[in-house]
């Protein structure tokens, strides 16, 4: 209790700060988002005098050997900003086949709202699965409470005012163009800080383990953590217009700030995308079978082969640019290089299954699972491909690299969140199981047939764009208009609104499973899979004659 | 910048020639190293201990 007034202190002095900046500040995006902090700070300050504990309204009395407070909360945050993220994503969709969605309004129109969509599933929703998770995981695997727990609150939270600053920055045009780093200067960072807190968290809890060997799944998540920080910090170097106001402008110029650019935006999928999401991979598989890893050796070599080759991937985003032709070449062959340690992943997360394959017939989560390790494994060989410079001289700018992205965000990033989602919500309950098994296998099937017509009306949109684009006619004058590339693709755009819309019911079931879950309410349903007893079927079988 | 031109031409090309030689070796070698550990003698029962080790206490009972 004695460390309530100088925490007071804090928050009034932050309050303060907000408020002065926001009577300060050069232009109206900045005045609102100092708004926004200083709200924070009220809420801060008023949790901290009143003794209130947010965490405590949703959790069961925990006193137990494991601190899951935040990751109670990070499963309802990664719920929501899901659903928020793919809502923006669907309203997009419509978007671009239905101009009229526009409204005529700036705020939501396709250009401000994209990023929206991009940061909301990408940073929101993958985030915040990836802290809640990273914080599951290697409390478990060093058998230790997490270490820093004022500090860890401190990220949850910090992070959630991460997100809103940068989606309501994005509303307003606030924005640095650079795709992935959108949020600006002071929104940088602030993640700056929030980033280095959950790095001293991480580190503090794999310190003080009593367990000698620090699990593979912290491998991934510490490389993650660390590559983050460091591309965050690299291509965020701007320099602010004014410091009361939103804008600035970054150091690197022209080619070298577009090979910055993307050497943080393809390793931004290697490593939060990839090596983040593997950590969950190899450790919620693996316990979801009920059986160890296939080849633990397999995850270790997987493991130092993404470290030291996808850091070089980047500069495939720029073939046929201005960047020299050998710094192409370069990152051409390290994405195709990079085929090997990801297809030995999969076969390593496929393989774990090994003598236990009727699972994916009776347990609609491992069957998540193993879709998630499929498309991990489809969409590692498409973006290979893709970066061949000859594949890429007809693929670059269309569709199909949107078709690509979402084969691994929807198919991959998004399987294994929910897979990892159902696995933990009955555990942080302490429910005896999901509410609801058969809408688990609702929401698989409606994901399924979701990302089928996406990425397949992608493919087709993108390879017709390529084509169009490319066709000479005999006069030497290209023979189609740009304006006759959107019109040809209309159908596929129509297409690509239908599967966001059937992921979106899925994920719809899924918070209502995930709400009842934690509610503790079961519903009584017939299991999945009976095999009816039949007595006439029910015979030892017939001895084999002794001639 | 001034103490990295050890070159005779500039950074770019003390960069690019130690990219291509001594750094391109070393990577190598750290990398064929880091990935022949779980192959050392004892190797295998390590490996099937750690990989078992996350079906232990993985409840959050007192």
């Amino acid at each position: 209790m004695d460390s309530v007034l100088p925490r007071t202190g804090l928050w009034l002095g932050a309050l303060f700060f907000a408020v002065i900046a926001t009577a300060l500040a050069a232009d109206i995006g900045f005045a609102v988002h100092m708004v926004i902090c200083a709200l924070a700070a009220l809420i801060g300050l008023i949790v901290t005098v009143r003794g209130w504990d947010p965490a405590a309204v949703v959790r069961p009395v925990d006193t137990g050997r494991y601190d899951d407070d935040l990751i109670r909360l990070g499963v309802i945050a990664t719920v929501f900003w899901g659903m928020a993220g793919f809502l923006a994503g669907l309203y997009i969709a419509l978007e671009m086949a239905f101009p009229q969605f526009n409204l005529g309004l700036q705020w939501i129109n396709f250009g401000r709202l994209r990023p929206l969509h991009t940061s909301a599933v990408i940073f929101a929703f993958g985030g915040n699965a990836l802290i809640a998770t990273s914080f599951y995981v290697v409390q478990r695997t060093c058998r230790t409470r997490l270490a820093l727990p004022g500090l860890a609150k401190f990220v949850f939270w910090g992070y959630q005012l991460f997100i809103v600053l940068a989606a309501t920055g994005y509303l307003m045009g606030i924005t640095q163009g650079k795709e992935y780093a959108e949020p600006e200067w002071y929104v940088d960072l602030w993640l700056t800080v929030v980033w280095v807190a959950y790095l001293a968290v991480f580190v503090g809890t794999l310190l003080k383990r009593s367990e000698p060997h620090i699990y593979v799944a912290n491998w991934f998540y510490l490389s993650f953590i660390l590559t983050v920080a460091m591309l965050h910090l690299v291509n965020n170097v701007n320099v602010p217009v004014s410091f009361f106001g939103s804008r600035s402008y970054p150091l690197f110029g022209g080619v070298q700030g577009a090979l910055v650019q993307w050497w943080y935006g393809h390793n931004a999928v290697g490593f939060f995308l990839t090596a983040g999401f593997l950590a969950m991979m190899y450790y919620f598989v693996p316990k979801q079978a009920e059986r160890p890893v296939y080849s633990y050796r397999l995850s270790i070599i997987h493991f130092w082969a993404l470290i030291f080759l996808y850091i070089w991937a980047g500069p495939h985003h720029l073939h046929y640019t201005a960047l020299p032709d050998w710094a192409q070449t370069l990152g051409m062959v390290f994405s195709v290089m990079l085929w090997m340690p990801s297809w030995g992943g999969m076969i390593n997360g496929l393989m774990t299954l090994n003598g236990a394959w009727d699972k994916i017939r009776t347990d609609p989560i491992l069957r998540m699972m193993v879709l998630a390790l499929a498309f991990y494994g489809m969409s590692t060989f498409e973006g290979p491909m893709m970066s061949i410079k000859s594949v890429n001289s007809l693929s670059h700018y269309t569709d199909w690299t949107i078709g690509h992205v979402h084969s691994g965000a929807l198919g991959w990033n998004g399987m294994i969140t929910f897979s990892c989602l159902y696995y933990l919500a009955p555990r942080l309950w302490g429910r005896e199981r999901l509410y609801s098994l058969r809408m688990v296998n609702w929401h698989f099937w409606l994901a399924t047939l979701g990302i089928v017509f996406y990425t397949a009306a992608m493919w087709v949109a993108g390879i017709t764009q390529g084509l169009m684009w490319r066709e000479y006619g005999p006069d030497g004058y290209l023979v189609n208009s740009f304006a006759d590339t959107v019109a040809a693709l209309h159908p596929m755009y129509a297409l690509r609104v239908l599967g966001g819309l059937l992921y979106l019911s899925g994920a719809t079931v899924m918070a209502i499973n995930i709400t009842r879950t934690i509610l503790g309410h079961y519903r009584s349903e017939a299991p999945m899979h009976s095999a009816a007893f039949d007595p006439a079927r029910d015979v030892p079988l017939a001895p084999a004659t002794a001639n | 910048m001034s103490f990295l031109q050890l070159s005779t031409h500039s950074t770019y090309d003390l960069l690019r020639h130690l990219a291509d030689s001594w750094g391109l070796a070393i990577m190598a070698l750290v990398f064929v190293g880091l990935c022949l550990w779980p192959f050392r003698p004892g190797g295998r029962t390590a490996s099937r201990d750690a990989a078992l080790s996350i079906f232990e206490d993985d409840t959050n009972d007192a």
